[in-house]
């Protein structure tokens, strides 16, 4: 279990990095969106469900639509769009 | 016996030419039908001319930084400045760290009378069986009443910041859920058909977790925050007519109004009484029932329906400015 522990935490960070370095919005919220969700998954190991319930609902769930919803808003997801169709 | 064509005399005849056309190797169109130019068209080269001159100058003189010295040193000068700033950012906090008390100890200041008395009393007290919930509903009930009105301030800034007051034309709330809804179609099959089967037991978990906040983890605003992500699955699956049925801006109002009234005259009736000494009047009931712990659970109503309007109505805005 330990050992899981550590690995969930190494994931966590290369999340975390990963985020700022991805050049695409898109990708960056996805990660984000795991980043959440492994996040509500070390929550539980460390006795805590009610914040591993929020931390899945509202940082995997609402955040990321909220997220798209602007992205689409701000017509960044259109372009990429685009140029999957070239 | 057929005689082999040459390429190019193949490419003059009607099925060569037509086959080059499908491959997009040759418009046979392109130079046959022509097009007489239009009235001012010459002038109009003229300015497109003088337009792509002035563009070109403007490029150079943008992409000509090798020669302007100052803006050189500026660059290096902001490099630095940045390394400075982060390394000096990074030594504050690990030094500030380093006077942190260890972790688990036993003379922490965190580790005072309040925290043994919560544990030890709190069911006692609350009636909860789930400490946490008693203590965020009960003991501190009046900063989880903040953080609720902190969500309603939110929604409300958002509605100032998004809201579309225009009734129709151009810019409506209308146009603007159309023309975002022209990037993912309506009628997704598959997301009606997994939304039809996934949003009943979501919306049912989440009353679950708001019914049984005192008894189990959980409590009002995870199990509202469930309830509206539900919500938002159904909206993105069945659009706004459906949703409009029950969830319009008027009910949003009347739910968030009760709740967080509801909310400051509960728990203001228990302070007052509290803090003089008086009975209340509420049952406490036996702990590990779900009709227990006096006020802890239509406390945990408010802030779950609270919280659940929140997220859908911060959704619904951000999609058409509206409800």
């Amino acid at each position: 279990m330990q050992i899981f522990q550590y690995i969930l935490l190494a994931f966590l960070v290369v999340c975390a990095v990963s985020v700022s370095f991805s050049k695409r919005l898109l990708n960056s919220i996805l990660i984000f969106m795991s980043y959440s969700l492994i996040m509500s998954i070390i929550w539980i190991m460390l006795e805590s469900p009610d914040l591993a319930i929020t931390e899945a609902a509202v940082g995997a769930g609402v955040t990321s639509v909220l997220f798209f919803a602007t992205l689409k808003k701000i017509h960044a997801m259109r372009e990429e769009d685009e140029e999957k169709h070239e | 016996m057929s005689r082999p064509i040459p390429e190019e005399e193949y490419g003059k005849r009607a099925g060569g030419a037509f086959k080059l056309w499908m491959r997009g190797i040759r418009d046979p169109y392109l130079g046959n039908v022509e097009v007489a130019p239009g009235a001012g068209a010459e002038e109009d080269e003229k300015r497109l001319k003088e337009y792509e001159a002035e563009k070109d100058q403007i490029i150079r003189k943008v992409y000509d930084i090798e020669h302007n010295r100052r803006y050189r040193l500026f660059r290096k000068f902001y490099r630095a400045a940045a390394l400075v700033c982060c390394l000096t950012l990074i030594v504050m906090l690990l030094i500030t760290v380093a006077y942190l008390p260890p972790v688990g100890s036993a003379d922490n200041p965190a580790h005072n009378e309040v925290a043994a008395k919560y544990i030890e009393d709190g069911m006692q007290d609350t009636g909860a069986v789930n400490i946490v919930t008693g203590m965020i509903l009960d003991y501190r009930a009046f900063d989880t009443f903040g953080e609720s009105n902190v969500l309603f301030i939110a929604t409300c800034t958002v509605l100032i910041l998004m809201r579309n007051d225009k009734k129709k034309g151009k810019g409506s709330a209308e146009e603007e859920e159309k023309r975002d809804s022209h990037y993912e179609p309506k009628s997704d099959k598959i997301l009606q058909t997994m939304a039809m089967v996934l949003v009943p037991f979501i919306i049912l978990f989440g009353v679950y977790v708001i019914l049984n906040g005192h008894l189990s983890p959980g409590g009002g605003f995870s199990g509202g925050a469930i309830i509206g992500a539900g919500l938002i699955l159904y909206l993105n699956a069945f659009g706004f007519e459906k949703t409009e049925r029950f969830f319009t801006a008027k009910t949003y109002k009347w739910i968030s109004f009760s709740a967080l009234s509801f909310y400051c005259i509960a728990k203001s009736y228990s302070f007052y009484t509290g803090a003089h000494h008086l009975e209340s009047g509420i049952p406490l009931g036996t702990p590990g029932d779900i009709l227990s712990s006096g006020l802890i659970l239509p406390l945990n109503i408010c802030v779950g329906l609270v919280v659940a309007c929140t997220m859908y109505a911060f959704f619904a805005l951000f999609r058409k400015g509206g409800f």
